[in-house]
């Protein structure tokens, strides 16, 4: 979930473009890690790399193809352009795919390790210990080189960055795919723990959101800390008051943190 | 203008006469969305707040219509209006929340999802009314029950709620309160530098839009029979009501009902076309392609499209003025 976020985190920080479609987005990861499961019998946990590539192409074409187009209008048509790319995806799947829920099925899901009292579940463990991992590296590529330091400075300043000769366009294309590719990685290994539809993807488009505003927007760590800020709160809420119920705990976050903190627990810019 | 309006009108009045019963559904929900749309036009196209929530005005609306007659016997047709007021109630939390806070694009975007929500969740677990199976209404035929025997009370009262809309963002478009929300759409800076008390106009948008989009839920409710919390509290419905405006051009009189006109009977067609083959869903491609499509080529919308072309026409050349409102939504 928090890998999710970070893809969010970097192709709004960068691209100011508020990307309606992530959730939507996951969901072709996972329904790809399905597919390369039961067709050619790729456990998801190493199937994530071809999940992550196909979903960067998918990512760079929908900038390169569409929002490169409007990047100067105003906000809102991006989000109705998302929104109307969300609706694609979303019902393609359910044409592809079907309504029903289905679950990826990996010999190591149904593993568990005894560690003296506690055991734990090897799926979930891998998944946490990969999406830590991939964050790192994320970390890495933005930070140490040269590509990742022209997306920050497109971030910082469009119009500096293209004066000292980075080419933006690619830029944008590049930093929206590597955010489609968190997505489409973050899909596929969570395909093993949660069973999935085509509907899910508007979930977590809003769940992505809460944890991206939360966690203070364009902040890698703030998403990252935010998704687990929110997924703690979320089980204390299904603890304390009824599981139903758990959502309802975020979402209060997410308005209380609207009014009083726009920019996020670990932001810097106003909005 | 005014005698083409009213002759539009007087076809309207006539139609129920030559449409059969598939036809006449169509055309119902031709109007519904139009007139949901309208409602939604004053504060997202005017005011130009993109408000992405109004599913829980009608979700209030309409329950609070259903529960009012299920508990106290009364007639849905005051339980409506009481539906709307605290439909606009709820419209002026959210909208003083977001506009004290200085919520713009985006994050009032969000708000106004977070709180449709919120709503959503505690209606589901709710059970005095109804929880997550819902609240389903029976059928009796009477009128003072809102339950119709034939499909064109339907379509007249459609017809009714849509021309009351249309004819209160008519007035609007005359009045101070309707330039100032445009202004407010259009530089809000210098509205407030102009001495505009812009958070109480956007207010009172957010109200009046509320409250017409209440009434929608009480229609809703009884047309269906039955009332679920996530279809009715739903981001879906949400992206529905802000469809049809957007196509046909949010901020102008006739966009929300030329939008309907284009996208709703495409999309029951499609629905009908494809669903035979058992491909759900596909008719929301169809929105989302659409959709797509107006956003990179007609920003505007296409009314607003429609009147330049023909004023391109009528003069010869282009007029430099036709052009400020393009881009923006």
């Amino acid at each position: 979930m928090s890998l999710t976020a970070v893809g969010l985190s970097l192709i709004f920080g960068v691209m100011r473009v508020v990307n309606f479609a992530h959730g939507d987005m996951m969901v072709w990861g996972m329904y790809l890690a399905w597919l390369l499961a039961t067709r050619l019998g790729i456990d998801p946990y190493l199937g994530f790399v071809v999940c992550a590539a196909a979903l960067f192409v998918l990512g760079a074409a929908v900038q390169r193809g569409l929002v490169d187009r409007i990047v100067d209008a105003p906000h809102e048509m991006q989000i109705l352009l998302m929104l109307g790319v969300a609706l694609i995806l979303e019902n393609a799947a359910l044409l592809a795919f079907g309504p029903e829920p289905i679950r990826v099925r990996s010999p190591l899901a149904a593993a568990t390790w005894y560690v003296g009292p506690l055991y734990v579940d090897v799926a979930r463990l891998l998944t946490f210990a990969v999406a830590v991992a991939l964050t790192a590296a994320l970390y890495v590529f933005l930070f140490r080189t040269d590509l990742g330091r022209s997306i920050r400075a497109a971030a910082d300043n469009p119009y500096g960055a293209l004066v000292i000769g980075t080419d933006v366009r690619r830029v944008y294309a590049v930093a929206f795919g590597v955010g489609a590719a968190c997505v489409g990685a973050a899909g596929a290994l969570t395909a093993p723990i949660l069973p999935f539809s085509p509907a899910l993807g508007l979930s977590v488009s809003i769940a992505s959101f809460n944890i991206v505003i939360i966690g203070g927007m364009g902040s890698l760590l703030g998403a990252f800390i935010g998704g687990l800020l929110v997924s703690v709160a979320e089980s204390l809420g299904a603890v304390f008051l009824k599981p139903s119920l758990k959502e309802l705990v975020s979402f209060s976050l997410l308005i209380l943190i609207l009014l009083f903190r726009p920019a996020g627990l670990f932001g810097k810019r106003a909005p | 203008m005014i005698w083409l309006g009213l002759a539009a009108v007087a076809a309207l009045l006539a139609l129920p006469a030559v449409l059969g019963p598939y036809a006449l559904t169509i055309v119902i929900n031709i109007l519904f969305f139009a007139y949901l749309g309208q409602a939604w036009n004053i504060v997202g196209g005017y005011a130009g707040q993109l408000s992405a929530g109004h599913a829980a005005f009608v979700g209030v609306g309409g329950y609070a219509t259903a529960v009012l007659a299920a508990e106290t016997g009364l007639t849905p047709w005051i339980g409506m209006v009481i539906g709307a007021v605290l439909a606009a109630a709820l419209g002026g939390v959210i909208g003083y929340l977001g506009f004290r806070f200085g919520l713009r694009g985006f994050y009032f975007v969000l708000l106004t999802v977070a709180f449709a929500e919120v709503c959503r969740i505690v209606v589901n677990n709710w059970e005095r009314v109804g929880g997550a199976v819902g609240l389903y209404i029976t059928f009796t035929g009477d009128p003072r029950q809102m339950s119709f025997q034939d499909d064109r009370a339907w379509y007249y009262f459609a017809l009714a709620l849509l021309l009351l809309a249309t004819a209160i963002v008519w007035t609007l478009e005359r009045r101070r309160f309707g330039i100032y929300l445009t202004a407010i759409r259009e530089d809000e800076t210098a509205c407030e530098a102009l001495g505009v008390d812009t958070l109480r106009y956007k207010l009172l948008a957010m109200m009046l839009s509320s409250f017409l989009t209440g009434l929608a839920g009480a229609f809703y409710a009884y047309r269906y029979s039955s009332l679920q919390p996530n279809a009715i509290f739903g981001v879906p419905l949400s992206v529905e009501i802000i469809l049809r405006p957007i196509v046909g051009g949010a901020g102008t009189l006739l966009g929300p009902i030329v939008g309907s006109f284009i996208l709703t009977p495409l999309g029951e067609l499609s629905r009908a076309w494809f669903g035979q083959g058992g491909w759900h869903g596909a008719h929301l491609i169809v929105y989302g392609i659409l959709l797509v499509a107006v956003v990179l080529f007609v920003p505007q919308g296409a009314v607003p499209w429609a009147t330049e072309r023909l004023r391109r026409r009528g003069r010869g050349n282009a007029p430099e003025g036709a052009r400020t409102r393009q881009g923006r939504a």
